[in-house]
């Protein structure tokens, strides 16, 4: 291998005026993340930036509920006796004092719907994270590891996905309340968390598991183990960036679907308990006497909630457009 | 030839030798009993030597083991059986953790400039793995041995920042260099490092690796299957064929006295560039296809297409050996070499038709 090599350089920028261009040119050099192409697609599309708004309203009230209490002068567990409920006792409409109309105790409904949100919102994003979190860990060590690992990891999986997960949660449900699991995970929040994240989890690890053993077939990770890279840097440095973008789209798509399992919950009474504010929870109760007429009391909840799991929805398509032109992850 | 360098074992000048390297994978067979398993007999005893500062062809068609032998000389896939010296080490079972130190010594080049590079990371991240790896360099010390390794392959130090699908097929490539580079291996396989690129990029490519074999004493394992790339930048050419080397020597004795006839098929399949000499070359077909590795044929492996074959080369399996006259680095798997001159596509194989039925079919004798 001797001779004379001609084109071996591609030409390289001058070193001279370089230095004053230095500012200007080294933003042109810096690539494009697939992210930041991700982004501008996204920044693009009218309905997911819409949509990305109404979520920020939303968030905006959960963290301002105390406003809405305090323009009010109404408290979410404030029961007005007198004012919000009629001679008969029932809700009372919208109006001057309660906008939205109160609910069956004479609350501000308004208020509990604004401290609702916060809820709802809680529940989606930590429990859509613990999945997230869990399914990604177990998922990546089935798909890297293989074999035996995978094989059991896998039936697991298969075995939660056959689970009957609302016959099993009302059942974990009634143990809570008689005895605290574990001796602190009792009825309520932590629970409707743990029962989500615990059926949830099974679906992302079967996404990533099919991802990793598509990945882990590619040259760069064959490269990567020829340089020396263990397993958990392979897993975590190598295979798990190319993972981020399936990843960020189911996510953004699991939280309305948290955020119903959540209110499916607490409408069936296994999930948030009374006196806290959930919109689960004041569909249930206005749902019994809606015949009776106070509508304004299964609307707004429940329009709330529309509202709310649309938004995420549409944001969530609009992702997946922005990630994903090609359609290459079908989640 | 093995008896030879087994004596030779600790000659100094040797890097890499692969002794009766034997790699079989296991097939998923319909069947879920355990004992119904069968192997793909990938690579089967094949020994091997690459010298200090040499660059040693391995060619073969698509299938024969080439990229196999590689891989298990680079410890990515367990061997089957046989012994991998390097460095006069026995690195045949090192454990991963023992391995690694070896690792920089050792590094490849990937065939898919496309498929090699990680396109969720940052080039200037990719190039700098190998420091990150061995924790050698890191912060601005390893930013400014990456932007050095990009200079040294060609490539812009100021593109750290890009994704890889921001070159083109030739830049990638370098980087795949670059990262190869990044501890100065001793040995360097370069796995088909052309053969997805344009001609013009191929010889930039190939000028590059020559700069640096030259610049850093670098020692190349150079697969491929273009038999004009492979005689450009080899000193000496192994050929493969199912699993098993058939013919090995120095590059120019090769060309000059193809001893196997597969070798002798496959130079005479070498496009020319002037046509008169292409017209009076005659050009041996080979008959069938190539058969099927997990049931490979009897004796000779390339009996069931070689138009020589004699009842002795189903029988018996002919061993690596000097014929002809040649000199003892340039030997042949044949029972009965090609002779220079010769014109195998005159000849006729002078076996039974029955014998002849293997694995992918009947072969046609003419």
């Amino acid at each position: 291998m001797s001779h004379d090599a001609t084109a071996v350089g591609e030409p390289t920028l001058p070193a001279g005026p370089a230095g004053l261009l230095a500012g200007a040119a080294r933003k042109e050099i810096e690539g494009k993340s697939p992210w930041a192409l991700a982004w501008r697609r996204l920044r693009r599309d009218r309905a997911a930036m819409t949509s990305l708004g109404v979520i920020a309203a939303i968030a905006a009230c959960a963290i301002g509920a105390p406003v809405f209490a305090a323009i009010t002068g109404h408290g979410d567990m404030e029961q007005f006796s007198t004012i919000g409920r009629t001679a008969a006792g029932q809700p009372v409409g919208p109006n001057g004092t309660f906008w939205l109309g109160t609910d069956d105790l004479g609350r501000d409904l308004l208020v509990r719907i604004a401290y609702g949100a916060r809820v709802s919102l809680f529940v989606g994003v930590v429990a859509t994270a613990v999945t997230v979190a869990g399914g990604t860990v177990i998922g990546l060590a089935a798909g890297y590891f293989g074999g035996f690992i995978d094989s059991v990891l896998a039936r697991f999986m298969d075995w939660l996905l056959a689970v009957p997960f609302l016959l099993f949660a009302i059942a974990l449900f009634s143990v809570a309340v008689q005895k605290p699991i574990f001796g602190f995970i009792g009825a309520g929040l932590p629970i409707v968390i743990i029962v989500l994240g615990f059926f949830g989890w099974a679906s992302v690890g079967r996404l990533v598991r099919g991802q990793v053993l598509s990945i882990k077939e590619k040259e760069y990770i064959e490269a990567a183990r020829a340089m020396g890279a263990g397993p958990w840097r392979i897993m975590f440095i190598d295979i798990l960036p190319n993972l981020l973008a399936p990843l960020i789209v189911y996510s953004t798509l699991l939280i309305p679907a948290t955020i119903v399992g959540e209110a499916t919950l607490s409408f069936l009474g296994v999930g948030v308990q009374p006196p806290t504010a959930d919109w689960g929870q004041m569909i249930s109760t206005a749902s019994g006497m809606f015949l009776y007429g106070p509508w304004w009391y299964l609307v707004f909840p429940s329009v709330a909630l529309l509202i709310t799991t649309l938004a995420f929805n549409i944001f969530g398509d609009g992702v997946r457009d922005a990630f994903d032109p090609r359609g290459d992850f079908s989640v | 030839m093995s008896q030879e360098t087994t004596s030779q074992a600790a000659d100094g000048d040797v890097l890499l030798r692969i002794e009766n390297l034997v790699k079989h994978f296991p097939v998923k067979s319909g069947s879920l009993l355990p004992g119904q398993r069968e192997y793909v007999h990938a690579v089967q005893d094949v020994s091997l030597e690459v010298r200090r500062g040499e660059t040693l062809g391995l060619v073969g068609e698509t299938g024969c083991g080439k990229s196999t032998v590689a891989r298990c000389a680079a410890r990515l896939y367990p061997v089957t059986s046989g012994m991998i010296f390097f460095d006069g080490r026995d690195i045949t079972t090192l454990s991963p953790r023992r391995m690694r130190p070896l690792r920089r010594e050792i590094q490849i080049i990937f065939q898919d400039p496309y498929g090699s590079l990680n396109p969720r990371r940052r080039v200037g991240s990719i190039i700098g793995d190998p420091f990150a790896i061995h924790r050698t360099a890191r912060g601005a010390d390893r930013r400014r041995q990456v932007q050095h390794l990009m200079e040294l392959v060609g490539l812009n130090p100021e593109h750290y920042n890009r994704f890889p699908a921001e070159f083109s097929g030739g830049q990638r490539q370098r980087i795949g260099v670059a990262r190869a580079l990044a501890f100065r291996p001793k040995l360097i396989i370069c796995d088909e490092p052309v053969s997805a690129l344009d001609v013009s990029i191929q010889a930039q490519i190939l000028n590059l690796l020559s700069d640096l074999q030259r610049e850093l004493g670098l020692t190349y394992i150079f697969i491929a299957h273009d038999l004009s790339v492979v005689r450009h930048v080899s000193d000496r050419v192994a050929v493969m064929y199912l699993g098993k080397i058939v013919e090995q020597s120095p590059v120019d004795a090769m060309w000059a006295h193809p001893r196997h006839p597969y070798t002798d098929a496959l130079l005479s399949a070498v496009p020319l560039p002037d046509p008169e000499h292409r017209q009076q070359r005659e050009r041996i077909i080979l008959a069938g296809d190539v058969p099927s590795p997990i049931r490979p044929p009897s004796g000779c492996r390339f009996h069931p297409r070689c138009p020589k074959a004699r009842p002795e080369c189903v029988a018996t399996e002919p061993g690596l050996a000097a014929s002809l006259g040649d000199a003892p680095d340039h030997v042949a798997a044949c029972h009965f070499p090609v002779a220079d001159g010769e014109d195998i596509s005159l000849s006729r194989p002078a076996i039974a038709a029955g014998e002849r039925v293997v694995e992918s079919g009947l072969i046609a004798g003419a």
